[in-house]
C-alpha cells in the first residue's frame, strides 16, 4: 500500500533530502522523489503529481505550494496542507524541526501521520548532525590558528613549542579569552609587523 | 524585561516594528525584543499561530485568512496596529512595457489606461497563439494578489483566464523577471527598485495609484495572547508608536535606512531604502523617477491606526476571487480582527483622522466608492469575478 504513495521532497540541501528519502524508502515508500532547485517549482510539482509534498522551512518556496490551496485552472487536484485543529502538538513538532507537509487528494489521517513523524525524527537527527559537524569543523579550525600562532610565537621569542602554547595559554586565562582568539590576535600582530 | 519574539520578513514596510526594536523604543517599554528574519509568509503565519512568536510582521489579508480559517487551520489574530498603508508598486519586464505603451489610448501612468492596454496586449497574444503572460505575487492571501487582480479586471482583463498569477518570494521576483519566468510582478520595496536598478524592469503603477489606502502590514498578535496580556501588549503599541513617528521624520531617513539596511535586517543598499521612505522612485532604466508622497505611510495620515474599512476591502477581494464565502457573520469577523480600540487605548488620544484621505477610507481608482457594510453592492459593479 504505502508503495503506491508518491512523496515529492522539496529540500535545497541534498544531504537532509537524501536522510529522508533513505527513511522513507526503509518504511516502505518506494515511491519518492527529490526536488533541489525551485525554479518552475509547481510545475513540476504538477507533472509528478504526487499524494504528499515534504518542504523544509527554510524554504522560501514554501509560500509557492501555498497556491495549490487555491481553486484555479492551474490546480488539477486540491491539496492541503497537513493540519489537524486537534493535533497541535505535531504541528509544533514539525514547525520545531523545520519541515512542513502538504497532501493532495483524500488522504488518511493516519497514513500521512506516520510519514510526517518520520520526517520530524530526520530532521532533528539531520539538525544534530549538523551541529557536530559545524563544532568538529570550528575545533579544527582553531587548531589550524594555534599552530600558526606557536610557529609565530616560536620564531620571534626562540620558545618551545610547549612553551609558546603555555604562553598562550597563559595571556587566555589572564583576559579571560579563548587560546584560539589569543592565537589569531598573535597572528594578526604578526601580519601588521612584518 | 518581558521577553518577546517577533518575526519579520526583510521588507521596507517592516521599518516600524524593525526601528521599534533596534533603536530602543521597546527596551524603553521594559520589552526585551527578539526580531526573527523569515523567508515565508506560511512560516510567520504557522509560527505565530503555534505560539513560536509572540507578535509577527504580517501581511493583513493573512490576518484575516488566519481568523476566518481560509486555507488553513483557523487561529483568531488581531491587528492592533498597522505597519504599513500602500508601499507595493506593480514592475514590468521592458517588452510588456514596451507592448503596453504601443497599445494604449493615452498615458499608460493612467491605471485605466495601462490596464485597457494589457487587455489589448492579452487578446494579441491570444489571437497570434502565444503563452498568456504571467505575473508574480507573493501569497495568495496577499494585497500583492488583490491588487494585480483589481487594477487588471477593471481594464477586462480576467486574473484567472486571461493570465497567470503566480507566487513568487519576494528575492526571487527580480532574478524571475530577468530570466523570463515572469513579465510582471507586485510586490514591496524595496524589489521594485531593485529591478529598475538591474535595468530590467519598469515600475509600471505605485499602488497608491490604484487604491488611494490601502492596508499593506499589520502587528499581529494572537487574539489568545492580546487577552492574556493586556499590559505588554499597550507596551508594544507605545513602542511601535514612538518608532513610526521616528521613521516618518524626515530628519530621520538617513539613520533608519541605515539600520534597516543592515544584513540581518532587510540586507540591501541603504540608498534603495531612502528612495522608499522619501516617497520618489526611480521608475525606469533610462533614470526618471516619479514621486509619491502617498506611497509608503509608515504611522503618517493616521496609517498606523487600523482601519476596519480596509478588512472590509480584504474581504471583499477574498470573495469577489473565490477564497471565501459571503455572508454576514465573515464580514463581521473580518472587521473584528481590526482593533482601532487597542491602537487608541496605547495612544492615549484619539488619532487626527488623515485629511485628505478618500471619503470611503480606499479610494479605488475604478468602480463606486466602497461600503464595508455592503460587499454585494461592491461585487455587483463588476463583470469579472468568480462569486
Amino acid at each position: 500500500m504505502n508503495a503506491l504513495l508518491k512523496i515529492v521532497i522539496v529540500d535545497a540541501n541534498p544531504i537532509r533530502a537524501a536522510i529522508l528519502e533513505d527513511g522513507l524508502r526503509e518504511a516502505g515508500h518506494v515511491n519518492v522523489e527529490r526536488i533541489a532547485d525551485t525554479h518552475n517549482l509547481l510545475a513540476r510539482i504538477y507533472a509528478l503529481d504526487p499524494d504528499v509534498v515534504l518542504i523544509d522551512l527554510e524554504n522560501p518556496s514554501r509560500d509557492v505550494l501555498e497556491q495549490m490551496f487555491q481553486v484555479s485552472r492551474a490546480v488539477r487536484r486540491p491539496i492541503a496542507m497537513f493540519v489537524d485543529q486537534s493535533d497541535t502538538a505535531s504541528i509544533q513538532a514539525s514547525v520545531d524541526a523545520g519541515v512542513s507537509a502538504y497532501i493532495v487528494g483524500n488522504l488518511q489521517k493516519e497514513r500521512i501521520k506516520t510519514i510526517l513523524d518520520l520526517c520530524i525524527s530526520r530532521f532533528n537527527a539531520f539538525s544534530k548532525l549538523q551541529d557536530e559537524l559545524d563544532r568538529a569543523k570550528s575545533q579544527l579550525e582553531d587548531r589550524k590558528v594555534i599552530d600558526r600562532a606557536k610557529g609565530i610565537l616560536m620564531k620571534a621569542k626562540n620558545l618551545t613549542e610547549e612553551q609558546a602554547y603555555a604562553l598562550m595559554r597563559k595571556a587566555a586565562m589572564n583576559e579571560n579569552k579563548k587560546i584560539a582568539d589569543v592565537a589569531q590576535s598573535v597572528i594578526t600582530a604578526a601580519e601588521l609587523f612584518k | 524585561m518581558t521577553k518577546l519574539r517577533i518575526g519579520f520578513i526583510p521588507l521596507c514596510d517592516a521599518a516600524a516594528l524593525l526601528i521599534a526594536a533596534d533603536k530602543g523604543f521597546c527596551a524603553a517599554e521594559g520589552l526585551d525584543v527578539e526580531l526573527v528574519r523569515e523567508v515565508s509568509w506560511s512560516n510567520i503565519r504557522d509560527k505565530l499561530n503555534i505560539g513560536l512568536f509572540d507578535a509577527a510582521h504580517l501581511i493583513a489579508p493573512v490576518a484575516i485568512a488566519s481568523s476566518l480559517g481560509l486555507g488553513h487551520v483557523k487561529v483568531p489574530i488581531i491587528a492592533p496596529f498597522g505597519l504599513g498603508v500602500n508601499g507595493n508598486a506593480i514592475t514590468v519586464s521592458p517588452a510588456l512595457h514596451e507592448a503596453l505603451v504601443a497599445a494604449a489610448e493615452g498615458d499608460v501612468g493612467d491605471p485605466m489606461v495601462s490596464a485597457r492596454a494589457l487587455a489589448r496586449v492579452v487578446a494579441q497574444r491570444k489571437a497570434g497563439g502565444e503563452e498568456p503572460l504571467t505575473f508574480g505575487m507573493t501569497f495568495p492571501f496577499s494585497t500583492h494578489n488583490y491588487h494585480l487582480r483589481f487594477w487588471m479586471a477593471a481594464g477586462g482583463v480576467d486574473p484567472d483566464e486571461d493570465v497567470r498569477l503566480v507566487v513568487l518570494p519576494p528575492p526571487y521576483m527580480v532574478e524571475s523577471l530577468q530570466n523570463g519566468h515572469v513579465d510582471a510582478f507586485c510586490v514591496g520595496a524595496p524589489w521594485n527598485s531593485v529591478a529598475v536598478d538591474l535595468g530590467i524592469g519598469h515600475i509600471l503603477h505605485f499602488v497608491s495609484e490604484i487604491l488611494t489606502r490601502a492596508a499593506e502590514k499589520v502587528l499581529g498578535v494572537r487574539q489568545r495572547w492580546a487577552d492574556e496580556n493586556p499590559d505588554v501588549l499597550m507596551r508594544l503599541l507605545r513602542a511601535h508608536q514612538r518608532a513610526a513617528d521616528f521613521v516618518e521624520d524626515m530628519n530621520n531617513h538617513e539613520e533608519v535606512a541605515a539600520l534597516l539596511a543592515a544584513p540581518n535586517r532587510i540586507a540591501v543598499a541603504p540608498e534603495v531604502i531612502r528612495r522608499t521612505l522619501d516617497g520618489r522612485l526611480k521608475v525606469s532604466p533610462d533614470g526618471a523617477y516619479r514621486s509619491d508622497a502617498r506611497y509608503l505611510l509608515v504611522g503618517r495620515e493616521g496609517a498606523a491606526r487600523p482601519d476596519p474599512a480596509q478588512a472590509a476591502w480584504l474581504y471583499a477581494q477574498m470573495v469577489r476571487w473565490g477564497q471565501a464565502p459571503l455572508s454576514a457573520e465573515l464580514l463581521a469577523d473580518a472587521k473584528r480582527v481590526w482593533r482601532p480600540d487597542l491602537y487608541d487605548a496605547a495612544r492615549g488620544a484619539p488619532a487626527a483622522l488623515p485629511s485628505g484621505a478618500p471619503a470611503d477610507g480606499i479610494g479605488a481608482f475604478a468602480g463606486p466608492a466602497f461600503d464595508p457594510d455592503d460587499i454585494e453592492a461592491h461585487l455587483a459593479a463588476w463583470t469579472i469575478r468568480r462569486s
